[in-house]
């Protein structure tokens, strides 16, 4: 199995199906586990490291994880690979760039990966498109299962699942959803949002995680606490008060848009398209941005019924594509197809060999204009 | 020094993560690290870094106002002053070792919270004892194979085994 296997596909979560996918990109639990009787990593020697590697690759490897089940040697594996899989947030830059032996086990057309010797020992996580938490939670219940049937987890009934760093004792669970949050941003309402989930203990990070900014107007949003309240209590709070909450104010941000802004709202979409119809060179970064504006038309259009004149020109745009060539269409799923493509490890991935900035900003703007013409 | 990812411009920005003790050092280009969504925060605001400064000296007195800061675990060595360092422990009979210094921090963490109170292992302790025993036996091992002690490494290898049974 190799990368360019998957490359040229959208990755499941980002597939734009899935309830509430117009806002909700995607869903994913994810639980931090030790194995009993061995030091927390930090203190592992690299023999003791590799142990534990094999062990839990072993297991992994030995369970029904359904068909596609692919196992990565993260530590020998090349930098080109490592920003892929980090992009495609199978794994983490912690696993990508740590030290000593370390490994990841992916299935499930990459709903499953299992990282080995990240901070701690295991870390299984479930990652599905839209609002699908409780769905997410069962899967990776399960198969939290069948691991413990095969290994004893480090536990102690006063703390739970012990784990290296404190934050993540007890159920050693993070709950987590992408969000996609243009109107908010526009009406320039991110700060409250920002602000009433800090109030929440909730985290907030950008589309790569921790330290980077909100790319495309992507919002990740996790809980911090993990002791002292049960699995089903946080994935209950999410489902049914934050999320339907957050989605409420943004989809109140885009009507708002639509009846008092509308103008605002058509030069966003307009100025994307004619950007990203015609420029030579584009940064990923503002490939993020200007497709997040396509985005929100697309989106505004299908579940609002929305028609300005700059969607109405973006929604001609769709079924002149899709009239001259059903596999064409510009539709949500390609939006969402550009911006994974268009990352620099997908983009040099795809094209076989590593190319610097300049021609990776090229090849960027060559793919989005072929796209979008239809 | 050559920029990672794109190995042509010269890297100008040098990112190092200190995670659990191991440095991970990134070296890139701008242009890269903007790719990567690495965003440069040239000014802190000054009542963030104010913050930042009295919740670390914060925890450092309730880390080392308890009567464990001397203490190193038996099972693996570690010391609170690691801890600080780190922010990682090193073992799970950390938890127990330094209880007294932990304790307050777990509880600002975890918003008052204690205890646990969610899954539980189908397998759970008296493994606990077992579970230290092996840490114990583990510790031990190392020490034998580092000395060159093969004889007793076997042993305690045979015993490891039999008590994972």
């Amino acid at each position: 199995m190799k990368l360019t296997d998957i490359s040229n596909d959208i990755t499941e979560w980002f597939s734009g199906s899935g309830p509430l996918a117009d806002i909700v990109i995607s869903s994913r639990v994810r639980l931090a586990r030790n194995l009993a009787g061995y030091k927390f990593l930090s203190r592992c020697s690299a023999a003791e490291k590799s142990e534990i590697l094999k062990k839990l690759k072993d297991v992994l490897m030995s369970l029904d994880l359904g068909d596609k089940v692919f196992y990565i040697s993260v530590d020998k594996a090349p930098v080109l690979d490592k920003h892929f899989l980090v992009e495609r947030h199978l794994i983490s830059r912690h696993l990508a760039f740590g030290k000593g032996p370390r490994g990841a086990v992916i299935a499930q057309g990459e709903s499953f990966t299992a990282m080995i010797n990240e901070e701690d020992h295991l870390r299984i996580q479930v990652l599905k498109s839209g609002m699908r938490l409780s769905h997410c939670a069962e899967q990776i219940n399960r198969i939290d299962d069948m691991i413990e049937e095969k290994v004893a987890y480090a536990f102690s009934s006063r703390y739970g699942y012990l784990t290296a760093c404190p934050t993540n004792l007890g159920t050693g669970i993070r709950v987590s959803v992408m969000l996609h949050l243009p109107a908010l941003k526009i009406t320039g309402q991110i700060e409250k949002f920002l602000n009433a989930s800090r109030d929440m203990s909730l985290a907030v990070r950008g589309l790569f995680g921790e330290g980077t900014e909100a790319a495309g107007d992507f919002y990740q949003l996790s809980n911090q606490v993990t002791l002292g309240i049960s699995e089903k209590d946080i994935i209950a709070l999410f489902e049914n008060k934050i999320v339907p909450e957050i989605v409420e104010y943004e989809n109140a941000a885009r009507n708002q848009l639509l009846s008092k802004e509308s103008d605002v709202l058509d030069d966003k979409i307009s100025r994307a398209m004619a950007l990203l119809k015609n420029a030579h060179l584009i940064s990923s970064q503002e490939a993020l941005f200007l497709l997040s504006h396509l985005r929100l038309g697309i989106n505004m259009h299908e579940c609002l019924g929305a028609s300005t004149p700059a969607i109405e020109n973006l929604c001609a745009l769709i079924r002149h594509s899709n009239d001259a060539d059903k596999t064409q269409g510009l539709s949500i799923t390609t939006i969402n197809r550009l911006f994974m493509l268009t990352l620099p490890a997908h983009l040099q991935l795809n094209y076989g060999k590593p190319l610097d900035p300049t021609h990776r900003d090229a090849l960027r703007a060559k793919i989005i204009r072929s796209a979008l013409s239809g | 020094m050559q920029c990672e990812i794109c190995q042509k411009n010269d890297a100008t920005i040098h990112l190092t993560e200190i995670t659990e003790g191991t440095r991970i050092e990134t070296h890139l280009c701008e242009h890269c690290a903007q790719e990567q969504g690495i965003v440069i925060k040239s000014q802190i605001p000054l009542n963030e870094l104010l913050g930042s400064l009295l919740a670390s000296q914060s925890s450092d007195d309730e880390l080392f106002g308890s009567p464990e800061k001397d203490l190193s675990c038996p099972q693996c060595g570690f010391t609170l002053e690691q801890y600080r360092r780190e922010g990682v422990l090193g073992c799970p009979y950390d938890y127990e070792v330094f209880e007294k210094a932990l304790a307050p921090l777990i509880k600002k963490a975890h918003d008052s919270k204690t205890t646990h109170c969610g899954k539980v292992p189908s397998k759970i302790p008296k493994d606990e004892k077992k579970q230290i025993e092996l840490l114990n036996l583990r510790q031990q091992l190392e020490a034998a194979v580092q000395s060159e002690d093969y004889e007793t490494a076997a042993k305690l290898r045979d015993k490891i085994n039999q008590l994972e049974q």
